[in-house]
């Protein structure tokens, strides 16, 4: 099997890498166009900022191609926003893969949600092949300032004062807001299931 | 619902864990690699690598052995010790680690802070500050706490979260070492009055210091060295006594 992990200009790919490997995949890091096309399954990371992101990925017509791909790939964290319509960091025109919107985290009284949110949280209601073997409310590990808002395409929920997206499935789409690289057991179970689609 | 988190910390000489009690007299805890994927396997919600390494081959050794952590561990982790510089942070980020800590080099120059948030994003960005206190109030200390400084913590925390520190890693050095407890009164008031999360750190004892710096303290994580390291107390039962208190913690 061939993983193609799209490089582009944001952080976290080595520990994608990592993880992929601890499964006995190995992984491509590549921005080659027919790499990642021929690729069996497309990983899309990221930890960074949505506007610098998105330039990034336009001049090199990185847009274009991931959203023209058909077989499996899994945005995570930033690479989930990306995937969205758009984002309020920067307010910046995303992919548009999933009809949902991407805000900031909002403090309803001062210094009672501390932004970004970092550390484990559950996830509920999952309903994706990418979840078969994780148990409702498991925990995973998260890291952001801006969620997608829930979505008929939400297939996992999270909590952080308000309800949002934990995952969204369209099509051959996948994307989860959480770190499964980073999120212990849980977190392998899903990049487990993603990479046997 | 956001967990609190429990962090073992490792303090790594030449390779090897190690953790000094009242910052002196060095013990030998083991290897960090063997040890932190245990802790993780345990259920450690983070880990933090602390280098105390001196010498001039440091910084290659350092990110290779963050490589090789960050091939084991499955759980994020935070190295810190020494750094001072974009370069150093760029190097540590790329060979698998998730979040630095900046101690005195980011008092001496805060700008640090500022450029590290611009070019890597808050989220990895840890400001670790030692405090005592002193008279009326606690003062930052310097160079692993040898060094003092006429700066109140609170001062120092409240300027670097302005400029971009996306966490504080508060250590108590009149806890430190004492096994009596975290020191529950500056910890609750960063926790409550910065809007980013803070780790306490110093003077963890028994199981129910950690209810009081989660519940009065209200910390977003606590961290320990040497009860983990010499298994007195276990991660599992530490998380079953917190889950039993009514603290919100992972399984």
């Amino acid at each position: 099997m061939n993983t193609a992990i799209i490089k582009y200009n944001a952080g976290n790919i080595r520990s994608v890498l990592f993880a992929l490997d601890r499964l006995g995949v190995q992984g491509t890091v590549t921005d080659d166009p027919e790499e990642i096309r021929s690729a069996d399954k497309v990983i899309f990371p990221g930890v960074g900022e949505a506007s610098t992101a998105m330039a990034y990925l336009r001049e090199r017509g990185l847009d274009k191609l991931i959203t023209s791909l058909e077989q499996p790939v899994l945005g995570i964290c930033l690479g989930m926003q990306l995937l969205c319509k758009h984002s309020e960091e920067n307010d910046t025109d995303c992919l548009g893969i999933f009809d949902v919107q991407v805000k900031r985290f909002q403090s309803p009284v001062e210094n009672l949600l501390k932004i970004p949110q970092i550390g484990w949280n559950n996830v509920a209601n999952l309903h994706s092949t990418i979840f078969e073997h994780v148990p409702e409310n498991s925990y995973m590990y998260f890291v952001h300032s801006y969620y997608a808002a829930l979505s008929p395409d939400t297939v996992a929920m999270a909590n952080y004062v308000i309800n949002y997206s934990a995952a969204l499935q369209k099509d051959n789409f996948y994307a989860v807001q959480f770190h499964p690289e980073k999120s212990a057991e849980a977190g392998q179970h899903v990049l487990e299931s993603f990479l046997k689609l | 619902m956001l967990t609190k988190r429990i962090i073992p910390c490792l303090d790594i000489k030449d390779g090897r864990t190690v953790k000094g009690v009242n910052f002196e007299n060095i013990r030998d805890a083991g290897d960090p690699i063997e040890l932190g994927a245990l802790y993780a396997q345990q259920g450690a919600d983070e880990l933090v690598f602390l280098d105390i390494t001196a010498t001039n081959e440091r910084r290659k050794t350092l990110s290779e052995l963050v490589t090789r952590i960050a091939r084991h561990v499955n759980i994020p982790f935070t190295v810190g010790g020494g750094i001072s510089a974009v370069e150093d942070v760029y190097v540590l980020l790329q060979s698998g680690a998730d979040k630095i800590s900046v101690n005195t080099s980011a008092f001496k120059r805060p700008e640090l802070v500022d450029e590290l948030a611009r070019e890597f994003g808050s989220q990895c960005i840890v400001l670790a500050i030692d405090t005592r206190f002193e008279g009326d109030d606690w003062y930052v200390y310097l160079n692993g706490g040898r060094v003092k400084t006429e700066t109140k913590a609170y001062d120092w925390a409240k300027e670097a979260v302005n400029r971009g520190a996306g966490e504080i890693l508060l250590t108590s050095m009149n806890n430190d070492g004492t096994k009596q407890g975290f020191a529950l009164d500056i910890t609750g008031r960063l926790s409550q009055n910065l809007n980013v999360p803070v780790i306490a750190s110093g003077g963890a004892g028994t199981m129910e210091h950690f209810t009081d710096v989660f519940g009065q303290a209200q910390a977003d994580a606590a961290l320990a060295a040497s009860i983990f390291h010499y298994k007195e107390i276990e991660i599992p039962t530490l998380k079953q006594y917190l889950y039993g208190k009514g603290v919100n913690i992972r399984f």
